[in-house]
């Protein structure tokens, strides 16, 4: 099993009523594929579910029971959240559908009112199209100028280029903490102060880091940070955008409608206060408080055993991987990641990887997983990917391994 | 389980990914095509060449991807050589999996269909205008 005795796995898997299927009759599911989206905690399926059998009701204005007990679910979830990431204030939390949307609403309530033509944005090499598209739409609709941190044959950011990049006054500076590719965990707090030092605002991907380590946005450095939901334990649909709450004080609103108003008039309104102000229309209420369960799932088991226990399972993934030949894997070593495999296995197209592996009920991901530009910098079309999270364990990595040989045979 | 992978990587299957027939490029051609599935990266162009009666002289197809979608376009070459230019149109989804040989979910789907949506592309580039049409790079 695991090597990290004080976590409990085979307890944690039995969290997870998905992990008990089979793929098909005999084939259990072996799920290496985190990094898209995690499984879900019967305690999070189950707030979810209590919440339409018992409380189901629009929140915010309503007056009678149910709408009470939404409101104070949704809201709660909210304070949750804040704890998770050591927010200053709940106003700091705004709830949006994803990390993209989170991203989207920067790009356009911060960065339509505050860059202009020849502005400059940094953004990275290993970024996620999530974390590349807004603000490329952004600088065409500008003018502005797009500079590119690039990445070293290592899977790490090139960071001998980063003081030239700020020499030219950026107005923003956005990167992942975690790649969702080569699992290099970026430097954001060395990051963040330079760039800080520059005159330059920090906005974090955390899609990938927040589901796997303890993130202090006190300490973090960042002005911004997105993060979904969904792979983190809870439900797809809700996802938070954390700022600085004076940023977010002096931004526009994004989308408008109900919910993000004080007061309506017919040719003019007034903004609502944070959060509020950021969520217009009916929220998704049973994910966020989905995701509140999620929260309260992940602190009780301590998100540094969780990030522990990924270790040794990259750790071990990245020795077996090794061993078999053909096989090269993308970005740093073991104590420079997390838990993300992206591997290639000569003369096999990654889709006939994941398929072949399919059939042992083995599921990784195949394609560009939305990181195209950084495909292109390792001049390949496709990668395969396994990823591990807090249920997956050493024998899972075995049968991936057993699976990878099997491939090698067919198509040899 | 075994006869899962047995039925998509069937024997001739990964023949034809392994010794395709037909590969390569041919410069100039009287229709050459190009085109990608964003999804995995997967890329075949298709170079076509007539005779006087507008049948296919000779057919090359180049690109990368799985074992599927560049299967799928070895055969589809072979089957393809002396049929007149309309005769391509009528080749359809149903004639490539029967090529093929199994039975494929909605996404390996695109794989398989991939050469066939480059060949229709170019022979329909072709009715609307008598030269070549360049090969057409559609991704950003």
């Amino acid at each position: 099993m695991t090597s990290n005795s004080a976590f409990d796995t085979a307890r944690i898997r039995a969290d997870f009523p998905i992990l008990s299927r089979e793929v098909r009759p005999g084939v259990p599911l072996v799920y290496l594929d985190s990094t898209a989206t995690s499984q879900k905690p019967t305690a999070v399926i189950e707030a979810m579910d209590r919440y339409y059998r018992n409380s189901n009701a629009n929140i915010h204005r309503g007056v009678h029971t149910l709408a009470e007990e939404a409101t104070g679910l949704y809201e709660g979830a909210r304070d949750r959240v804040a704890g998770f990431i050591n927010a200053s204030s709940r106003k700091e939390i705004i709830f949006t559908r994803n990390t993209t949307e989170a991203i989207n609403l920067v790009a356009n309530a911060w960065g339509r009112a505050n860059i202009k033509a020849g502005d400059v944005i940094v953004l990275t090499e290993m970024e996620h199209h999530s974390n590349l598209v807004p603000w490329q739409m952004l600088a065409a609709e500008k003018g502005a100028i797009i500079e590119i941190i690039p990445v070293t044959d290592d899977g790490e950011l090139d960071l001998s280029t980063f003081d030239a990049i700020l020499r030219k006054s950026p107005k923003i500076v956005c990167c992942t903490q975690m790649s969702n590719v080569l699992g290099t965990i970026n430097p954001i707090p060395e990051i963040a102060a330079k760039a800080h030092a520059a005159g330059a605002l920090v906005l974090v991907d955390g899609a990938q880091s927040v589901p796997h380590f303890a993130v202090d946005v006190q300490t973090l450095g960042a002005d911004f940070l997105a993060f979904s939901g969904h792979k983190m334990c809870g439900p797809t649909g809700i996802g938070v955008l954390w700022g600085r709450e004076a940023l977010l004080e002096a931004m526009p609103p994004f989308l408008g409608g109900g919910d993000m108003i004080r007061r309506v008039y017919l040719r003019e309104f007034k903004a609502a206060d944070l959060p509020n102000k950021f969520e217009a229309g009916t929220p998704a209420i049973a994910e966020g408080i989905g995701l509140g369960a999620a929260v309260d799932y992940l602190l009780n088991l301590g998100l540094d055993r969780i990030h522990q226990h990924e270790q040794a399972i990259i750790a071990y993934a990245l020795e077996r991987l090794e061993e078999v030949p053909g096989v090269k894997v993308f970005g740093p070593k073991a104590e420079r990641k997390g838990g993300v495999a992206a591997f290639t296995l000569a003369g096999v197209h990654p889709h006939d990887i994941a398929q072949i592996l399919d059939t042992d009920g083995v599921a990784v991901r195949a394609g560009h997983h939305c990181a195209m530009p950084l495909h292109d910098r390792f001049q390949i079309p496709a990668s395969a990917r396994a990823s591990f999270y807090l249920y997956n364990t050493t024998d899972e990595v075995d049968k991936l391994i057993n699976g990878l040989y099997k491939v090698k045979e067919l198509f040899g | 389980m075994a006869d899962v992978m047995d039925d998509m990587y069937r024997e001739v299957i990964l023949d034809h990914y392994k010794n395709p027939r037909n590969r390569g490029k041919l410069e100039p051609a009287d229709i050459s095509y190009e085109d990608d599935n964003p999804l995995c990266g997967d890329r075949i162009r298709i170079d076509i060449r007539l005779d006087e009666n507008r049948r296919v002289k000779e057919v090359a197809f180049s690109g990368q991807g799985c074992a599927i979608s560049q299967a799928s376009a070895s055969m589809l070459t072979e089957e393809i050589v002396g049929k007149l230019v309309d005769d391509l149109k009528q080749i359809s989804k149903e004639d490539i999996l029967e090529l093929l040989g199994i039975e494929l979910g909605p996404v390996r789907l695109k794989c398989a269909l991939l050469s066939l949506k480059v060949l229709k592309a170019g022979v329909y580039g072709l009715d609307k205008t008598t030269d070549s049409p360049n090969s057409t790079d559609q991704s950003v």
